[in-house]
């Protein structure tokens, strides 16, 4: 089932929790809503499931506004950051719940539950735990058995709420790794919450970044990486470094050095320039090839990549990161003078910023 | 379940660390200050009670049980708590419901009237109800008109006794809900479950051992209550006379051995109370620790 969200706005108290939100969902996607905490996603989330309204704006589900539909009418799985399992019910009562509410004439028969609660536990490859109680399990099988339950009544749409924030890091990742296997499965459209950004991109079809309350980007994970829209996604999306100057014929003026940008950059005369670790080129300073000088002040060479902190001549830090190949071939050390030559900057004049 | 089991050989043996230990002799005397103190003020007259009341015999005893005024008081008694009880374990259950899971203005107004049969005594909840409904009461006059009688008559003691045990039930819920938050009963709902699904099968399972304990507690003060409900009681003998105001009267008259026999039986109820209560204790600290430690979990 598609959702589409219309201009949706909620406030709390004199908090603008949504500002005119505008999200097209396609049926079927896997689509992740990322944001700094207090940015909204979450209250927008608990708009689509039907726990909390909007106060302007509509909900459309496959096409019919749901907004005035009661959460029980909408055919949602909704997914709790903190499980929510019924503490006093057994797992399989939990995952049964659903079923087991319905109106007789829609209620399957008792030995249909069965075959159907089996079906779901087998499914999220925890049979085994069909008798324990909540408590008695670790985080990630709760969020499983929590997956398992929103399943159970078929829903036409999975709302997940930061399912993997309360787990360690070890349990996430592996639960996220089985969520995309598990949506690929079964092709259930799906709007997941998250804070962190890696687990957006690995995971999702479609990610949906949102600051303040407003949607500032859309897109798949590769191109809101390769092509932020604003500074905000730019920055928020993994670590970055960022040059304060003035665009002029196709460079970036930083101080009295100057970066070459390629064309078709307008002239500006307040521009801020991002550039990710990975995409600078680290030379000797004896190279003299142009670029930032700076000097390399802390080395982390763990694994295949050199962390590298610099500091540039006016005592700002630069984060630069190179294969260990690369690094080791250079010979440099801790105190070594070099000179970086950023492969890629997105620029953005600083009217944008401001916004 | 088996998690609270191994906390507590945990918790015994903290008390035994020696370097959080006082020296022996200072744990006897606290010890037999404590035992002392209780054994004068609480076991004495507590067996005097018993004592006093079986001081003639059983026949005597059972006879001063049996005469119709001490079975129409322990009726009135009974019937009061029958309908009071009940009462205040729904209004309980709705204040706790409205306070611990919805935000809405006056919030902490009703929070705080649920303490006010707390907070004043039990004498003024009565001339409320006398002011009220007596017969120079607001509605006195409207009552008298249409033959009903409030005061002086087994209504005024319920309402009385309902007024003075309303807040048990709620305050002893509120906490574990606040403490339980609503996420489940959202799972609930979005599920599918009607809101009387949901309080069946989520609200109450969560905490029927917290209500309980406030019921019990509500009904002991519902058949004990003497200051409210003798205001408006009148005193009539055999119609209007709960336990402890017929224990009264009988002390009044020196009827020693009958008044003791009575007081007896309240004393019997507060017994089976107390150790009705320290089950039930057992379980709400089970429930409430475990909502905790579910909590703790997730954060």
């Amino acid at each position: 089932m598609s959702i589409a969200i219309r201009n949706v706005s909620k406030k709390f108290g004199a908090f603008k929790a949504l500002d005119d939100v505008s999200i097209d969902i396609p049926s079927g996607q896997l689509v992740a809503l990322l944001g700094p905490s207090g940015c909204g996603k979450t209250t927008l989330l608990r708009i689509i499931a039907g726990l909390e309204y909007a106060d302007r704006g509509q909900i459309l589900l496959e096409g019919d506004d749901a907004s005035d539909r009661h959460v029980r009418e909408r055919q949602v799985g909704f997914v709790f950051q903190h499980y929510a399992l019924f503490r006093h019910m057994t797992v399989f009562d939990n995952v049964a719940f659903g079923l087991r509410v319905r109106p007789r004439r829609h209620r399957p028969s008792e030995a249909e539950i069965r075959k159907r609660v089996s079906r779901l536990l087998d499914l999220v490859q925890l049979g085994w735990l069909a008798d324990r109680y909540p408590s008695q399990l670790s985080g990630g099988q709760r969020q499983r058995i929590a997956l398992a339950r929103a399943l159970a009544v078929e829903p036409k749409v999975l709302l997940l709420d930061e399912p993997f924030g309360a787990l360690d890091a070890k349990v996430r990742k592996e639960l996220r790794r089985w969520l995309r296997q598990l949506h690929d499965e079964i092709h259930v459209t799906s709007v997941f919450v998250t804070h962190d950004q890696e687990e957006a991109l690995e995971v999702s079809d479609s990610v949906v970044l949102m600051n303040k309350g407003r949607v500032e980007q859309t897109g798949s994970p590769d191109a809101v990486y390769d092509h932020p829209a604003t500074p905000f996604v730019a920055s928020f999306l993994g670590s970055v470094n960022l040059f304060h100057g003035r665009v002029e014929d196709g460079h970036l003026h930083v101080g009295e050095h100057a970066l070459a940008l390629g064309d078709g950059h307008a002239p500006a005369e307040q521009a801020v320039g991002f550039v990710r670790p990975h995409e600078f080129d680290l030379l000797p300073a004896a190279a003299n090839a142009g670029g930032l000088p700076a000097r390399i002040a802390r080395v982390i060479a763990i694994g295949p990549m050199a962390q590298v902190e610099l500091t540039r001549v006016d005592g700002e830090l630069i984060e630069v990161s190179v294969s260990r190949a690369i690094f080791d071939t250079l010979g440099l050390r801790e105190g070594d003078h070099v000179s970086l030559r950023p492969r890629a900057i997105r620029v953005f004049h600083n009217d944008r910023l401001a916004a | 379940m088996s998690a609270s089991i191994a906390l507590q050989p945990g918790a015994l043996e903290r008390y035994e660390t020696p370097s959080t230990c006082e020296p022996a002799w200072v744990r006897v005397v606290l010890i037999t200050i404590a035992l002392t103190f209780f054994a004068v003020f609480l076991l004495l007259p507590l067996g005097t009670v018993f004592a006093e009341a079986l001081r003639k015999g059983w026949g005597t005893y059972l006879a001063s049980l049996s005469s119709p005024d001490a079975w129409a008081a322990i009726r009135l008694t009974l019937l009061t708590a029958a309908i009071a009880v009940p009462l205040n374990l729904v209004f309980g259950v709705a204040a706790a419901w409205a306070i611990a899971k919805f935000e809405f203005p006056g919030k902490r107004l009703l929070i705080t009237l649920i303490d006010l049969p707390f907070s004043v005594s039990p004498v003024i909840s009565g001339l409320i109800y006398v002011l009220m409904f007596g017969a120079q009461g607001w509605f006195g006059p409207w009552l008298a008109e249409h033959d009903i009688r409030i005061i002086f008559a087994v209504p005024g003691i319920v309402l009385a006794t309902i007024f003075v045990t309303f807040p048990f039930v709620a305050r002893e819920l509120i906490p574990l809900m606040e403490a339980q938050g609503a996420e489940e009963e959202e799972a609930a709902v979005v599920l599918g479950a009607s809101g009387w699904q949901v309080f069946w099968h989520t609200t109450l399972p969560n905490i029927k051992w917290g209500l309980l304990y406030g019921v019990i507690l509500c009904n002991a003060r519902a058949m004990g209550e003497f200051g409210a409900v003798s205001v408006v009681s009148g005193h009539i003998r055999g119609k209007t006379n709960t336990m402890p105001l017929h224990v009264e009267i009988l002390y009044n008259e020196y009827n020693y051995a009958a008044a003791f026999a009575v007081a007896s039986l309240l004393a019997l109820l507060a017994i089976v109370t107390l150790g009705l209560k320290t089950l039930v204790e057992r379980q709400t600290r089970r429930q409430r620790q475990e909502s905790i430690k579910a909590s703790e979990i997730e954060s």
